[in-house]
């Protein structure tokens, strides 16, 4: 877990304001989703909290973004340690063009874990949920002796844990694009999972799903929040309802209202809030 | 104005079939020609051995020299511009350079050199090597076949780099990549087929190129046994050979050009089973 807060975050994109002067606390350990109509800002600073943003050219970030109390705009922040902090979940997902097996032990194999650490990561992982089925003692002996035994049990222990192992178990080493575009999702969220993340940023995670698959994402959502802090950027107010405990609510780049969940649908202080919930602006 | 429109639905259907078999008679004619003419002259002794005492005068033979000589020069010069082509094209991305006028002149003048004649690239490669005071050699064959074939091979390729879907760059530099590791991984392997594409456009074209090695690869009727010997090479086989009044040397410069097509179509062939291998896991 770790915490963000926002001090008078402002971002130009071609001369264009894209957030104006946003100022706001994300809580540890809950789901805080980003709403508001398309174009108010969302994706904008959902990605300019592991500086995606900075893919694109002629942008300009000004304000404070504070992980854990580091700017994370400071000249000497290591993009790469940050990125490893702040999982991110696209809107479509997009498999790396390698086998289901390598696109979750890429992470993993990028930042030079070896053995030990996996294990270690691992062990770490099944103490705070129980991933493996109760026979994971015998699993936890059995798999290092074998050869990438550890990277195995690792893949095992994430696609457990994105709900994915037993639909994948039998073709590892099968091409990551022929899974279903649920099944995708789930395998980007356990591959942001495996580079032990504290922050995960989901940009309309569930947009491009089916009813089913978009079902699962949010069990998982709020399966891992017990251990992860999550910003997720939806324009589905359901969904909002059913998963945030914090909701911060953008319109034309301003950040107009933020809250508990409970106040903010129940109580909304602003007259836009009201609005927008009730659905006269969408 | 219903019928009209079935008319024009009409009319470009008849033209689209119309172009696409106006190009394959002429290819199917450039290949009957070329057997027609040449598949009596092609035989083993004609592959197998070099040039030996008045073979141009219609005596025994072969062109061996020739098709080394051209594997030589196309194979030497399509490792070159992979080396080189590859770093250039990824630079192109607007990832490395940040100003876009500067990508934008880049790619301008690479699609020049791409339409340059090929004799243009020969004559300068012939001035440069007067220079360094080289002869006519495989090394000079093969720098200037790579100076040709280099920006259709960058162009190309930064084409389908290009392509390579933002999301999916995303998705690697969001697990904490650097650009190196996300180019090699992700890029490269989502991009292989295109760039073996590319890397066939190119070879196509400089194993079938004339005027750029005629002053820079020399001509002989042996096979080179260092880079800096002069080399023969298929296409200009078949020039010297076409000019000739003696039949029998017309037709092995026809066998000549059939053994170039056929190169090409392996080459084609064997990249293609090679690209299929490597797709397998690209995100479509």
């Amino acid at each position: 877990m770790a915490h963000i807060s926002l001090k008078n975050l402002n971002i130009h994109y071609d001369g264009y304001h894209a957030l104006k002067d946003v100022t706001v606390e994300i809580p540890d350990g809950r789901i805080t989703a980003i709403i508001g109509p398309s174009g108010c800002g969302k994706t904008t600073l959902l990605k300019s909290l592991n500086r995606l943003l900075d893919l694109n050219d002629e942008i300009r970030v000004t304000g404070d973004v504070l992980i854990d109390g580091v700017n994370i705009y400071a000249p000497q922040s290591d993009v790469l340690a940050l990125r490893k902090k702040v999982g991110f979940l696209s809107q479509r997902p997009f498999p790396l063009p390698m086998s289901i097996y390598d696109n979750i032990s890429f992470g993993p194999r990028i930042h030079k874990q070896n053995g030990g650490q996996m294990l270690g990561q691992i062990t770490e992982l099944e103490k705070h949920v129980q991933i493996f089925e109760s026979s994971s003692k015998d699993i936890f002996k059995a798999k290092p002796t074998k050869k990438n035994g550890e990277m195995d049990l690792l893949v095992e222990g994430y696609l457990r844990l994105a709900g994915l192992w037993d639909e994948v178990k039998d073709r590892l080493h099968s091409p990551a694009s022929r899974l279903s575009i649920g099944q995708q999702q789930r395998l980007a969220l356990a591959r942001a999972l495996t580079i032990e993340p504290k922050v995960i940023l989901a940009d309309e995670p569930t947009s491009a799903l089916d009813p089913i698959s978009a079902q699962l994402i949010e069990k998982q959502f709020k399966l891992l929040k017990q251990h992860y802090s999550i910003v997720v950027v939806t324009h589905i107010l359901r969904q909002a309802r059913r998963i945030a405990d914090y909701v911060m609510f953008l319109y034309m780049g301003e950040l107009v209202e933020h809250g508990s969940a409970e106040a903010f649908f129940n109580a909304p202080r602003h007259e836009k809030t009201r609005a927008y919930i009730s659905g006269e602006i969408s | 104005m219903k019928r009209a429109r079935k008319i024009e639905e009409q009319v470009f259907k008849g033209l689209m079939v119309f172009s696409l078999a106006l190009i394959l008679l002429i290819f199917c004619g450039i290949i009957l020609v070329v057997l027609i003419k040449g598949a009596a002259a092609l035989n083993l002794s004609m592959i197998i051995s070099v040039p030996k005492g008045g073979y141009y005068l219609g005596r025994e033979g072969g062109v061996a020299n020739a098709i080394v000589g051209s594997l030589y020069l196309a194979f030497g010069a399509s490792l070159v511009s992979i080396g080189i082509s590859l770093p250039v094209a990824f630079a192109l991305q607007k990832e490395f350079i940040k100003s876009r006028r500067f990508s934008i002149f880049s790619r301008l003048m690479l699609d020049v050199l791409w339409g340059t004649p090929s004799i243009v690239y020969g004559a300068f490669g012939f001035v440069v090597m007067m220079y360094f005071g080289l002869r006519a050699s495989l090394l000079g064959g093969i720098i200037v076949l790579s100076l040709l074939m280099m920006p259709i091979m960058i162009r190309s390729m930064d084409e389908v780099i290009r392509m390579v879907p933002l999301e999916m760059k995303e998705s690697a530099y969001a697990l904490g990549t650097t650009r190196l590791e996300t180019s090699l991984a992700v890029i490269l392997r989502q991009a292989l087929p295109g760039i073996l594409t590319a890397v066939l456009l190119a070879f196509g074209r400089g194993i079938g190129d004339a005027a750029s090695i005629l002053f820079t690869a020399g001509y002989t009727d042996f096979i080179p046994r260092s880079i800096l010997d002069p080399v023969a090479s298929l296409p200009l086989a078949v020039f010297f050979q076409i000019g000739s009044p003696v039949p029998e040397v017309q037709e092995r410069a026809y066998a000549s050009a059939l053994i170039l097509l056929i190169i090409v179509l392996l080459v084609s062939v064997i990249s293609r089973i090679l690209g299929k291998r490597f797709s397998k896991h690209i995100i479509k």
